[in-house]
């Protein structure tokens, strides 16, 4: 099959979406790996194609047993699966780093006693796993870093006391390991994987229909077998120069946004969207093409990382501030438009006897009044207004945006996708077929 | 500017010009000579040359610091000797060198003033930056008020009331420190050498309006405008440096050749834009460098016209000295109101058949700013272009953020490609 991919370099995250060359989104793949541009460009296209191959799946299974592919759950039952068996696969690379980092010179004060506690560490991790994967279970994140070193960091500190070895060498240890694994792209594959995860799933459901067992492996074989042509790629986002792309490969995330909104919902005039280190406004035509944008400049209080400040301030994880803030009885009124500056208002504030709930909900508010300031500069918030990106997930920030909107600018209707993360990926995957079907002179779908 | 690239010799000889002016003044004390220190929005050259006076203009010192990468340590002398961070970096730069020797650009030290000669035509910080400077050298100050165009025009009674403070003002403190009397007749003389390098210096942003553009307006500007805003108007010297650099830029149209660059020349016109508002001198070529690599060509900028606004007709006329040296003061872009700084720049992007404007926004440059983005609406309204705007800084290198500006820019350039193609698809 011919497909396109978008890739969006981002600050904090690198996504990718592959559409096939009828313009439908066919797979979506993230990760927020620290490592250089390449690793993460490699682990967001290899994400975006197990998603891809996810799809064929599904139809390989419709012609096999048509009510087992109209079963949701049962197919989100084996992502998840093979969302574990990807798990295992990267806790085997992690014991390795593990070992080897706890076998290093610096270690030596602890000797054998830290490498044990290290592989009992990542062994009690690894028997939660399947629970911790298993349906109904909220992951907390879809990162394996974060997935790992938050029972990490829970678990070590009694392991430790009871080891006689102290917290911050487990800490400093377990951080070494995982910045070995975030530096590599690791095969985590479809074609790996999904024969694994068909099996596990096989084995715990053992009230599956024989015939469904049959042609799960089946199409999984035949999606893993599937030949995926990759007939034009666009980046897109921050580090979009340092994609291996040619020059007329890479688009502005603010061309990107506009289109990938545009798609989404058509008719879009206004676009939020709010990065890890950049907040942008656009403003798009009936067409996507944008006429105006604004960014911001100088300085990136107010964006996505200033929320993960804040969590770090509070020692939360960075998802738990949106509903957090939903529990406010009120706002109280942040003033700094520094970060930094925010964080230590933060603490004055609590040290005064404010509520978390109520101070965290005025920092949502001081994001989207420095976000409602470029709106302003960029002509506006026109109907329909679209809110792109990370933050867009925080529903939080939501309400604050809805309810400042609504105060300047009247009602407006606010659109959200639940793929508003990849809004910038998208956008880049539908110049990709836009320009692979210019270059092979075939009608445009997307210019449609 | 990379010393492997061809020069013309126009460049050759601006280069000598003002490090000529620079070795001036460095000997101005044993030489007998007076200097003046003036701004160049509103500049008096023509007068002070009459007497013999040598212009120092700090916001021009300021910037050649820049450039050569000097200001950061001067503009953190000054924070250091109390200026805040948000004062106006030129004012910095200047008091970090006044306050760190007073040594040029050049490596050479600049003389005290023999005369302060504070020319106010709509920058509000110049009389602060004055007070610094009077406090500083403790020498005689005079002050220029030239009114600022409100209403969108200079009356005859502004004029007459800029003669009249040239009079009992300029001139009598121009004697006093001098110790010589005015002579019209040679300042009639100065002003006709002015008005005939003013007749080139319009031809040559005038070339701008070929396909492709022989200069960049702005980059390349910001060189052309040096002579004739600085020490040089009214000397033969600026006379024969805009004929030679009038010659070069007309052997350009006619081989329909694009502008040079500090890397080389250009080899493509791919957008023609306006820019309003002056570059970012620390990361100068850098800055430069995001608009050629994308083929982007500055077709016109009100930045070369802070020192004077010629393409309306203007010229230093010499059977009307003092009157025309009023109108030239007020006439300056600087002292424009808002509405007219829109309409000019419409008529660039309209005139120059321009793709695009873009309003480089200077942060700690209130007077300037101010109003810069009812600018930009009015504009795209008038133009039916959207306009970019970017935010950085004159002086100081903290504020330009490379990557950021780049990646505005790109995505304006972007935008611009994108409704290009919107056109030609509504257009099928």
């Amino acid at each position: 099959m011919r497909t396109v991919i978008g890739i969006d370099l981002g600050s904090t995250t690198t996504k990718a979406v592959v559409l096939g060359e009828d313009g439908r989104m066919l797979g979506r793949g993230i990760t927020n790996t620290r490592s250089n541009y390449d690793v993460a460009c490699a682990i967001a296209r290899s994400e975006a194609l197990i998603a891809t191959r996810f799809a064929l799946l599904r139809e390989a299974l419709a012609r096999r047993a048509p009510d087992a592919a109209r079963d949701d759950a049962l197919l989100q039952s084996i992502a998840r699966t093979f969302r574990l068996e990807q798990h295992l696969g990267q806790i085997a690379v992690l014991r390795t780093e593990l070992a080897a980092v706890a076998s290093g010179a610096t270690w030596h004060t602890y000797g054998e006693a830290l490498h044990a506690c290290a592989a009992g560490l990542l062994d009690r991790i690894e028997a939660e796993a399947p629970a911790a994967f298993a349906g109904g279970a909220g992951l907390g994140s879809e990162f394996f870093r974060d997935l790992v070193g938050a029972r990490w960091r829970v678990l070590a500190e009694p392991a430790g006391k009871a080891a006689d070895i102290g917290f911050d060498w487990l800490m400093s240890c377990f951080d070494k390991a995982i910045v070995r694994v975030e530096n590599r792209a690791l095969d985590l594959s479809f074609e790996r994987f999904a024969g694994p995860a068909i099996e596990r799933f096989v084995r715990e459901n053992p009230a599956l229909a024989p015939g469904n067992a049959t042609a799960l492996r089946a199409s999984a074989t035949e999606a893993a077998a599937a030949a995926i042509d990759e007939w034009n790629q666009v980046g897109t986002g921050y580090g979009r120069s340092k994609l291996p792309f040619r020059r007329e490969q890479i688009r502005s995330e603010i061309l990107c946004h506009g289109l990938g909104a545009h798609r989404f919902f058509p008719g879009t005039r206004t676009v939020l969207d709010i990065g890890g280190q950049d907040t942008k406004a656009i403003q798009v035509d009936d067409q996507g093409i944008v006429t105006s944008f604004q960014m911001n400049d100088r300085c990136a209080a107010g964006c996505g990382r200033y929320l993960g400040y804040i969590a770090d301030e509070m020692n939360v994880a960075v998802q738990e501030l949106g509903p957090m803030a939903s529990r406010a009885t009120r706002s109280v009124k942040i003033n700094s438009t520094c970060t930094v500056f925010a964080g230590a208002e933060l603490r004055d504030r609590l040290a005064l006897g404010q509520k978390r709930e109520d101070v965290v909900a005025g920092l949502h508010r001081a994001i989207v009044l420095r976000a409602m300031s470029l709106l302003a500069r960029s002509g506006g918030v026109k109907d329909e207004f679209t809110f792109t990106g990370g933050v867009a997930r925080n529903q939080a920030a939501v309400a604050a945006l809805r309810q400042l909107v609504s105060e300047n600018y009247g009602a407006r209707q606010l659109n959200i996708s639940v793929d508003s993360i990849y809004t910038g990926a998208y956008g880049a995957a539908l110049f990709a077929l836009r320009d692979a079907r210019a270059a092979a002179a075939t009608p445009d779908p997307v210019a449609a | 500017m990379n010393d492997s690239i061809h020069k013309e010799p126009s460049m050759l000889r601006q280069k000598e010009l003002i490090g000529g002016h620079y070795r001036k003044l460095a000997r101005a004390k044993e030489a007998g000579l007076k200097s003046a220190y003036t701004f160049v929005p509103g500049n008096l050259t023509e007068l002070l040359l009459a007497f013999d006076v040598l212009p120092v203009l700090p916001e021009i010192n300021a910037l050649q610091s820049a450039m050569r990468g000097k200001s950061a340590e001067y503009i953190a002398k000054a924070e250091k000797l109390g200026q805040s961070e948000d004062v106006c970096t030129y004012v910095k730069c200047d008091y970090g060198m006044m306050k760190s020797g007073n040594v040029g650009p050049t490596g050479e030290r600049l003389p005290d003033p023999d005369l302060l000669l504070l020319s106010y035509t709509g920058c509000f910080t110049f009389l602060k930056w004055f007070e610094l400077l009077r406090e500083e050298y403790k020498a005689p100050t005079v002050m220029l008020h030239v009114p600022y165009q409100g209403d969108g025009a200079a009356t005859r009674e502004m004029r007459d009331y800029v003669v009249k403070q040239l009079r009992r003002v300029v001139i009598p403190a121009l004697e006093k420190v001098t110790g010589k009397r005015y002579d019209e007749d040679r300042l009639r003389h100065i002003l006709a050498l002015s008005a005939q390098a003013e007749e080139d210096f319009v031809a040559v942003f005038r070339a701008a309006r070929n396909r492709p553009s022989p200069i960049d307006a702005y980059f390349g500007g910001v060189y052309y405008i040096g002579p004739i805003f600085t020490a040089f108007r009214g000397t033969q010297a600026a006379v024969d440096y805009y004929r030679m650099l009038r010659a070069e830029v007309d052997a350009r149209v006619a081989a329909g050749a694009g502008p040079l660059t500090p890397d080389g020349p250009m080899p493509r016109e791919k957008y023609r834009l306006v820019v309003e508002g002056p570059p970012n001198w620390t990361s100068f070529h850098e800055f430069w460098r995001m608009f050629h690599e994308e083929g982007a060509v500055v077709v016109a900028s009100t930045y070369t016209k802070v020192g004077g606004v010629y393409e309306d007709g203007f010229r230093h006329d010499p059977a009307r000295p003092l009157e025309s040296l009023a109108e030239y003061c007020l006439g300056c872009y600087t002292n424009h109101n808002l509405p007219a700084r829109a309409d000019r720049i419409a008529r660039y992007v309209q005139d120059y058949e321009a793709d695009g404007f873009l309003i480089h926004s200077v942060k700690s440059c209130d007077s300037f700013s101010a109003g810069q983005l009812v600018i930009l609406r009015d504009v795209e309204q008038k133009t039916g272009r959207a306009g970019a705007f970017i935010e950085s800084d004159l002086v100081d290198p903290r504020y330009f953020a490379a990557s950021n500006v780049k990646n505005r820019l790109e995505s304006y350039l972007q935008m611009i490609d994108q409704q290009r193609r919107g056109a030609t698809a509504c257009a099928r």
